[in-house]
């Protein structure tokens, strides 16, 4: 199987790196793939949207004609992955903590919304434990970097983990959604979890 | 893409380890300030939040602003943060006299302005303009050369803070000082202000010889390394396991093109920081969006080269030739 995870910017190779220690876990044979250029979404089973800046993201993406070519690609199927950054490309309403809405170019195909900055600034990104039962896991730790929260969802949408008083993994047929960082924590059940889609 | 054999969590239980270091030094009374550590969940401030910030900006350009506009054109480039200052280092140089952090009501405007990171820098040592900028929220904070140094001996110990910090850095051994020290990320020093990125690129291929040195060094050597940088062997080890800089490592002095971007990607940066560069030019909005395009896709040429096409050469900013500085004129001495 072919992984591509989108690599302008944000936590690429962390993303990687778990992809890899999640395939050697599961017995799994595959590659991970640079996805810069629409005909590398050509190649790939399943996609993985970094954290980063979700404006940077994809304002580089639309310009290199990747943005649509992903969007299509998810409306007919393709598994994919948005974490942090990722979340807030997915999601079909986007707007921030403090600044409200603004333009920026985006996948918008899942039906969640998210808010940006939900928790505040880099003063106020955390770590904490999570319970990841509900995806066959046991309790990890996570980091929060000026995280969003993903406020509510609809259609066929649904919460799969919440903290506090906010969503903060989400699932939708092949899309899932997560405002932590899995790339950066000890345990790799999201994209083990994430690599079972790929599979099915 | 670049892949180590470490993963995020493998590196941070290290960094945990050296807190801890921190916390037995004070114990014994050596430090005066003890930072704090969190007990509770969910938990602040943490090393593990500190060290992930940066990681958010790899692939990606920070960009010097003075005020609101400026910050708005950054963002809408794409820049993955901006700075903001009071002068641009360009200005620094031409005004002399003391720069000194930038006005909190400016970085205030800015922060109610744009949805990306706002950072701000402070002089060396100065860990009153440092607990101003925690207090006001700034994502990160810059202890950095291109303002006077408030303390020529010693930097800010930076663990005690919550706010993670960059500093810069010309080579192996000041990098490790500062990252003992508690920095999140590192920067070369280059010579700001000069949009002459040959000290970028100086700094830059001496931190990867002393890297590869280092590797291939038996291991009493490598002690010995350890003794001569002033850091823990640990951190020296842990160089040695990654086969680079342990933490985010960006490019700054003097970077005006997209091609001068690319360049510092190849030369292994994890993302670029802009100052003068890109508002002492004539056509900001599209240099600007232009770098941000270059530093991202470095590893092709020809999308670096459709981001040279964007700009015009004329509309560059002049620069200034490093020899033709006085050594006093030097910024990147301050602070070893």
């Amino acid at each position: 199987m072919k992984v591509g995870v989108i690599a302008y910017q944000g936590s690429f190779e962390e993303h990687a790196i778990q992809l890899k220690r999640a395939m050697s876990k599961l017995n799994l044979t595959g590659e991970v793939i640079a996805v810069k250029k629409p005909k590398d979404v050509d190649l790939i089973d399943g996609v993985i949207i970094p954290g980063g800046e979700s404006t940077t993201i994809g304002i580089i993406a639309e310009k290199l004609g990747v943005l649509d070519e992903i969007k299509a690609k998810i409306n007919s199927g393709l598994p994919v992955l948005g974490t942090c950054a990722g979340a807030i490309m997915l999601a079909k309403d986007v707007s921030d903590a403090k600044v409200g809405k603004k333009s920026q170019p985006l996948i918008g195909t899942m039906d969640i919304q998210v808010v940006r900055n939900y928790y505040g600034r880099q003063r106020e990104s955390f770590e904490t434990d999570l319970d990841f039962h509900v995806i066959g896991g046991g309790k990890a730790r996570v980091v929060f970097i000026r995280a969003p929260i993903i406020k509510r969802t609809w259609n066929d949408a649904t919460a799969l983990i919440s903290f506090e008083n906010g969503i903060v993994m989400a699932e939708q047929k092949n899309m899932l959604a997560t405002t932590f960082h899995p790339e950066l924590s000890e345990s790799t059940i999201i994209h083990e979890y994430f690599l079972s889609k790929i599979k099915k | 893409m670049r892949l180590y054999d470490l993963s995020f969590y493998e590196i941070e239980k290290f960094f945990y380890k050296l807190a801890e270091l921190k916390d037995i030094i004070n114990d014994t009374g050596l430090l005066s300030i003890s930072p704090s550590i969190p007990q509770t969940l969910p938990a602040k401030g943490t090393v593990m939040a500190k060290h992930a910030f940066p990681i958010f900006q790899k692939g990606g350009v920070i960009m010097d602003v003075t005020n609101v506009t400026q910050a708005e054109i950054a963002e809408n480039a794409g820049a993955v943060a901006v700075m903001v200052l009071d002068k641009l280092p360009y200005d620094v140089r031409k005004s002399g006299g003391v720069a000194r952090m930038a006005d909190p009501k400016i970085i205030e405007e800015v922060m109610s302005s744009i949805t990306i990171p706002v950072m701000a820098k402070v002089r060396i040592g100065h860990y009153y303009e440092a607990k101003v900028l925690e207090a006001l929220g700034v994502d990160m904070i810059d202890e950095s050369e291109v303002l006077t140094p408030a303390d020529e001996e010693h930097h800010i110990n930076k663990w005690e803070f919550e706010v993670p910090f960059v500093n810069g850095a010309r080579n192996l051994g000041e990098a490790l000082r500062r990252i003992y020290e508690g920095a999140s990320m590192i920067r070369t020093k280059g010579e700001a202000g000069t949009g002459n990125v040959s000290e970028a690129v100086k700094h830059m291929k001496i931190m990867n010889y002393e890297i590869s040195t280092l590797i291939s060094l038996p291991e009493e050597d490598r002690l010995k390394k350890a003794r001569e940088y002033q850091v823990p062997y640990q951190l020296v080890e842990l160089v040695v396991k990654l086969k680079r800089l342990p933490i985010v490592n960006f490019a700054a002095g003097g970077i005006a093109t997209p091609a001068d971007a690319a360049l510092m990607m190849w030369l292994g940066s994890d993302g670029i920081f802009v100052g003068s560069g890109i508002f002492k030019s004539q056509d900001p909005d599209q240099r600007a969006k232009a770098v941000v395009l270059a530093a991202a896709n470095w590893e092709d040429p020809e999308i670096v080269l459709e981001a040279q096409k964007m700009i015009s050469e004329n509309k560059s900013m002049m620069g200034i030739d490093i020899k033709t500085l006085k050594p006093e004129e030097l910024l990147q001495v301050r602070g070893v």
